[in-house]
């Protein structure tokens, strides 16, 4: 009798440890049947009325979830990387950063385009933001958005724009002289805007920081020359004395204190101008990206949609992608959210007027933009080089030139270690 | 924790015997568990440290016995921040335990309002790190900050290295100093007051009183305060990674292995850094014990 409670207990302390084992069972939603699109993308505004539109056009086929990621860069990585390292299939399509492409595509973590996906994708797509979505040849996503960066200007201050970065330098002591605002700012903190600017001067200069294959360091004398303008800059009248810290939220509210005379900035500074600074709007003009000897490579940005590996319903995850990236919805991001297109089309809307009077200009710019360097290592060679590049001012040009050789060949081979 | 002597094990009725044996049985899911999830870890971290693998290059993966070691041990990164971890856990522990030892003769003496005066004090302890580390953070941003607008003009404490450094021991010692002076607090009221009281009729003045008295009777309790809170400090995160993420060179150790690890996707070097921490631990751990004899935690007496 005495064994007999003794081999119960036993039982049930053995059960008691195996259910405290088991997995919590995870409900996976979608209702009856029609397949649920999980989207991740960054914080936008107006995604959720592009979502709706697309839910509805799609009558039944899917129905996409709007998720949300984190609103810095490096948040927004981190969490799909993760995410998709551990094969997770909770997520769809993914609203990728340009400079993430051949990473995630060279991790197998998102599915190439093939067929008549690839033909609606590339279909009155503009070359430079299309460029961004492929890697080694094939495409891997379906460009959303793209960016540039302008020259902004006060005609009041500046009457003829400056078209290299020396004669920045030169009406910014000019302006000094007779005490006027005279900083031109620019992206010079520790972090990607500075890699940006370096990028773009490299690729003005005729150079570029990795080889076409992006195996192997490029650099050379064009970044001699960009780093010895980025020097120039950063220690001339130009420079505002929190340049070291100047992001690009730091830049425009600089423009629109009324403390700087110019700018270089992506197209989003114009409607805050308009919206906190009216008055200020008249005088505030654009011009294209400054060069070094001619005209500049402006830097591109914007965004692309990918499909995940792991999703359980690719099909239906290239169609909600090419419905969020058609030209209705490209619209409606750049008139309500500020993201200029990828669809050329969509710059002759008539409603892209009053929103976008420097839309000649942006497309101007993406025929020479620089994208920034294609490896799957892109993280590892932009914390080297803005760590390499900062601040600017102290900057002695072959020695961070040598010093950038031998950290960018490190991080390539993803041998570096990262700060 | 007290093994009975073999002679009255032997005098176990039938019944306390089974009695143990179903409390062994109780244990064995649970103990199993406890080597499943911290002794798996820890060999797998060590397993991973040994190889090149890169998450971005799934094909590239192979074994490459302590080439990471050497790569992260000749690496200036690495030793920028370690030394900037090192400086961080000695001068904050410090700190902290001076203030933590006033706190804990204010909190123990108190006459009127005892409670209230132990609530007050652990206030920032209850404060989630990550929460009191955005509020220093906004709080000594230029433009948003209530610090920040006491400087001159134009100074940004949190992009420059030293100052921003200062800044996070800073937040440091005002979140855990309430926990150190609890746990110090705890190590005085175990000391008999007749002591202290014997001492003051042998004429000892106050301080007599504290210095010899109090603080070696206090010893295992200091002890253990001062390890706690020194590894503790030496894994710091949290505070690091709100107020700067490791730019300017503030990096810790742990900010590092994570920028490696999860930004990185270097699982390889990564987990050797987060070996490199581990070994680290260790050795402060073993530093104490033996360094400070039977006093220390876990020499049984």
């Amino acid at each position: 009798m005495r064994r007999a409670t003794t081999r119960g207990r036993r039982a049930a302390a053995l059960l008691l440890g195996a259910v405290a084992l088991l997995p919590a069972a995870c409900g996976s939603g979608g209702d009856e049947g029609v397949p649920l699109v999980n989207l991740y993308n960054a914080p936008q505004e107006n995604l959720e009325a592009i979502v709706a539109r697309c839910n509805d056009l799609a009558a039944g086929r899917y129905r996409i979830l709007l998720n949300t990621l984190p609103r810095d860069a490096d948040g927004q990585r981190e969490q799909l990387v993760r995410r998709l390292a551990a094969a997770d299939p909770g997520l769809d399509v993914l609203g990728l950063d340009v400079t993430w492409t051949a990473e995630l595509a060279e991790a197998g973590w998102i599915r190439e385009w093939t067929g008549d996906h690839a033909a609606q994708a590339r279909e009155g797509t503009l070359a430079k933001p299309l460029e961004t979505a492929v890697w080694q040849g094939k495409l891997y996503a379906a460009p959303y958005n793209t960016n540039v960066q302008l020259l902004w200007y006060r005609s009041d201050l500046v009457p003829s724009p400056p078209r290299t970065w020396n004669e920045m330098m030169a009406v910014a002591a000019e302006l000094a002289a007779r005490g006027k605002p005279h900083y031109g700012e620019v992206t010079g903190a520790q972090y990607e805007g500075l890699v940006v600017w370096f990028n773009s001067l490299v690729a003005s200069a005729g150079g570029q920081i990795l080889n076409t294959g992006g195996t192997q360091v490029a650099l050379g004398p064009p970044a001699l020359k960009a780093l010895d303008v980025m020097r120039a800059y950063a220690t001339s009248k130009a420079a505002d004395p929190s340049l070291p810290n100047t992001q690009e939220d730091a830049a425009r509210l600089a423009m629109e204190g009324g403390r700087a005379a110019f700018e270089v900035n992506w197209p989003f500074v114009y409607a805050s101008m308009a919206a906190n600074k009216p008055d200020m709007l008249p005088v505030f003009k654009w011009a294209p990206y400054p060069g070094i000897d001619g005209a500049g490579a402006s830097p591109l940005g914007g965004g692309n949609f990918a499909v995940s590996t792991y999703s359980e319903h690719p099909e239906e995850s290239f169609q909600a992608a090419l419905c969020l990236r058609d030209p209705a919805s490209q619209l409606t991001a750049a008139v309500k959210d500020g993201l200029p297109p990828t669809i050329e089309s969509v710059y002759k809307d008539p409603a892209m007027a009053e929103p976008y009077p420097m839309r000649d200009a942006i497309l101007d710019a993406l025929k020479t933009a620089a994208p920034r360097p294609k490896t799957p290592t892109y993280q590892n060679v932009s914390t080297m080089i803005s760590a390499a590049l900062s601040p600017p001012a102290e900057i002695d040009s072959p020695v961070t030139l040598a010093e950038l050789r031998e950290q960018i060949s490190a991080a390539l081979q993803s041998k570096g270690v990262l700060p | 924790m007290t093994t009975p002597a073999p002679a009255t094990r032997r005098a176990l009725t039938e019944g306390q015997r089974s009695e143990r044996r179903l409390g062994l049985w109780l244990c064995a899911p649970a103990a199993l568990i406890m080597v499943l999830v911290t002794g798996w870890p820890i060999v797998y971290s060590v397993l991973l440290s040994l190889q090149r693998y890169d998450l971005r290059f799934p094909d590239d993966r192979a074994w490459v016995g302590l080439s990471n070691y050497a790569v992260v041990l000749t690496n200036e990164f690495w030793w920028s921040a370690f030394w900037v971890t090192l400086v961080i856990t000695v001068i904050s522990v410090s700190i902290e335990l001076v203030l933590g030892m006033l706190l804990a003769l204010a909190m123990y003496r108190a006459i009127v309002g005892r409670g209230l005066v132990r609530t007050v004090v652990l206030i920032p302890y209850g404060i989630v790190t990550v929460a009191a580390a955005y509020g220093w953070k906004y709080a000594w941003t230029p433009g948003t900050g209530w610090l920040a607008a006491m400087l001159p003009e134009g100074t940004a404490p949190l992009t420059d290295r030293v100052s921003a450094i200062a800044i996070i021991i800073l937040a440091e010692v005002w979140k855990t100093t309430p926990f150190m002076a609890l746990l110090l607090m705890a190590g005085m009221a175990v000391v008999p007051e007749e002591l202290l009281r014997a001492a003051s009729m042998d004429g000892a003045t106050r301080w007599q009183g504290f210095a010899h008295v109090l603080l070696p009777l206090m010893k295992p309790a200091i002890l253990v305060a001062l390890l706690f809170r020194t590894l503790d400090a030496f894994r710091i995160f949290d505070n690091i990674y709100v107020l700067t993420n490791g730019s300017q060179n503030t990096a810790s150790v742990s900010i590092t292995a994570y920028h490696n690890l999860i930004g990185g996707l270097n699982l390889g070097i990564g987990n050797t850094m987060s070996v490199l921490i581990l070994i680290s631990v260790a050795i402060i751990a073993v530093v104490f014990i033996v360094g400070f004899g039977t006093a220390a935690p876990g020499s049984g007496r």
